[in-house]
Order: structure tokens, then sequence, then C-alpha cells
């Protein structure tokens, strides 16, 4: 890295819901993270400013906010990439209650993923035998496809339904109920079916594309949501979601 | 101070743009369409439907209507991009998708102009 004399105006939210912006100016490298800048200011201008990041190699899903009106993960989004007229903009992501500064609590997030069933539920299956999956199976595709989401919230940030709708399961917890519900090991896989289909879950999607547009890892999360359409609907015609 | 006014740049991408213009045609056609079949009741009454007939002559009129079958086209189109998402889950290369239906909603009202003077 090399130092310059120039500065970026970095405005950044302070408080909870309430709040407002505050500026500082922070020097310019020529190789600089979203999330450098950040904790420069952190570490060099104001020691309180509460935010969140713990690998810093885009692993963990942890220091994603909104740079620039867009949810973004910061370890990976190069301020050259996202900087407009020497100025950045970061505020907490949206659609989350607001903790402090750029911290956001991820509990409604994670809520949904447990009401849309993404976990794993042992069938009846052999217990000493490894369950057949056949690699090239439209189901293990299906699950591959959809398996590698960092649960950093920047989907459901950016979902518009979300916006409009509380109650709405939200593209991640969809995703991640899409990856199970193609894991045919699993033993109750009408049981994830009826969790996404109840309420605010995957019907209740516009197919807008936002989560697809803006996830860090590239996921198609409407795809999974158009999967998961298709089969509840194929299940209820048969009669298989009472 | 809210954070939410500087949010809306995550929306500037062909799908939500394409979700919007689905709405607002969508609202345009509702709201016109009590008036066509208001117009359409007026043919029980030769006067009056031909008063509406030589009032829907005027060149603003036809501009307006020529207006309206682009805003059926590209909803009807976008409806049809929309299924295929969820049923046939085709939701890659939706920008390519999008610009046909714009493209297709703007050539079905340029042709409805062309015949209309």
């Amino acid at each position: 890295m090399t130092s310059s004399d120039r500065t970026l105006k970095v405005d950044i939210w302070r408080g909870n819901e309430k709040g407002e912006y505050q500026s500082f100016e922070v020097p310019e490298r020529e190789n600089q993270t979203v999330l450098d800048v950040v904790t420069y200011i952190q570490r060099h201008l104001d020691p309180a400013l509460a935010y969140r990041f713990a690998c810093r190699v885009g692993v963990c899903g942890s220091c994603t906010m909104t740079v620039n009106g867009r949810p973004r993960w910061t370890c990976r989004t190069h301020v050259s990439r996202v900087v407009k007229g020497g100025k950045l903009t970061i505020a907490p992501l949206t659609n989350l209650p607001v903790i402090r500064d750029l911290v956001t609590d991820m509990t409604p997030f994670f809520e949904k993923w447990r009401d849309a069933r993404g976990r794993f539920v042992a069938g009846d299956g052999p217990k000493d035998e490894l369950a057949p999956v056949q690699p090239e199976s439209r189901e293990r595709s299906a699950a591959s496809a959809a398996i590698e989401c960092i649960n950093c919230g920047v989907c459901y940030s950016a979902c518009d339904v979300v916006s409009w709708n509380d109650d709405y399961l939200g593209p991640a917890a969809l995703n991640r109920a899409w990856a199970a519900y193609n894991d045919v090991r699993d033993g109750d896989r009408n049981g994830i079916l009826k969790a996404v289909s109840q309420g605010a879950g995957c019907h209740t999607c516009h197919s807008h594309q936002s989560c697809t547009e803006h996830c860090p890892v590239s996921l198609n999360p409407t795809f999974s949501i158009a999967g998961l359409k298709r089969a509840s609907l194929k299940a209820k015609l048969k009669g298989a979601l009472k | 101070m809210s954070i939410s006014g500087i949010t809306r740049a995550s929306r500037a991408h062909p799908g939500f743009v394409a979700a919007l213009v689905h709405r607002l045609s969508g609202l345009a056609l509702a709201i016109f369409l009590p008036l066509h079949f208001l117009t359409l009741g007026l043919a029980l009454d030769e006067t009056a439907f031909a008063g509406a007939i030589s009032w829907s002559n005027q060149p603003l009129v036809k501009i307006s209507e020529s207006l309206l079958v682009a805003a059926l086209a590209v909803h009807f189109a976008g409806g049809l991009r929309v299924l295929a998402i969820e049923f046939l889950g085709l939701t890659r290369a939706q920008s390519a998708w999008i610009a046909c239906c714009f493209a297709f909603g703007a050539g079905i009202g340029i042709l409805f102009l062309m015949r209309a003077f």
C-alpha cells in the first residue's frame, strides 16, 4: 500500500433507529476496502464507533453494511469500486433493527432460518451405512447451487418484500430451505414445504430478484424460492400438505 | 433523521424496474378498463356512441390509446416473464428478457399508433 495526501470523505451512521450521519476524513490508499476505512475510523478517529467483523476475507458474513445505498460485504468491497466523488456513505443494513451505529440485530434474520425449517431432520435410513446421494442427481445439483450461503444478510436487506412485510421469511432462509429440501436423506421433506408455504413464506416473493442482484457470493435465491413455489404447489395438488 | 433515505440505490437494477413497470402498467389498465366498458355501454344509444367515437378520433386520444396498448403489451409480456421465472425456473439472463418485454410493449404500441393515423 502506498500513502497519498488525498482523503476520502466518509459519512457514517451514528445512533440506532434514530440518529444522524457523522462525517470523517480518512486517508485514501491505493488498495483499501470499505472495512479498512471503518476500522481506520474506529482505531484513529472515534473508538466509540460500533461495527461488526470477524474473518476479513469474505467467509464469515459479519461485516455487511449499506455502502452508498447498496448492501455489501465490506471486507471484499474495494473503495475504488464504490466511491463516488471521493465520498462514501456507510449505514447499517436495512430491514433489521439497529443496535448501534453500524451494528444490526440479526435475531429476526436467524429466527426466520429456524421458521423456514432449514435444519436437517434425520430419517429412518440405515444408521451404519452412508446414504447414497448421486453427485449428478437433480436434487444434489439443486442443493449444491444453494449451499454456499455465508449468512451475511445482504439479500435480506436488499429484499423489497421484507421491507413491506415484517413476517416474510426472506431470501436467505428460503434459499436454505430449498437446499435442505433437496437433501434426499432428510426424513421430513414435506415438513419443509409446509413450513415455507404457510403465511408469508415462499409464495409472498414477488421475483424482483434484488437478492440475486446483490448476493456477494453470486447465489440465486430467486431460483431457490421459485423451486419451493413449484414443489409446494405440486405437493398441495397431490394433497400432501395437509 | 432516519437511515432509509439512502437505501434506494439498491433498487437500481432491471428486476426492480421491470416490477415497477409491471405494476404501473397494471394500474393504468385497471383505471382504463371501467372507462372502456362505459364507452361500450354507450353503443346502445347511437348518438352518444357516435359522439364517443368522434371524440376518440382526436390525435391526443389516439396517442393515449397507443400508450394504453403499449401498457397492455408490456404487462402481458412481463407477466409471462414472471410465470417463466416461477414455473420454468428461468432466472438467468433476466436483463435480456426484461429488454425483450419492453421492446415488445413499445413495438405493439408503435404498430397501433401507425394504424391509428
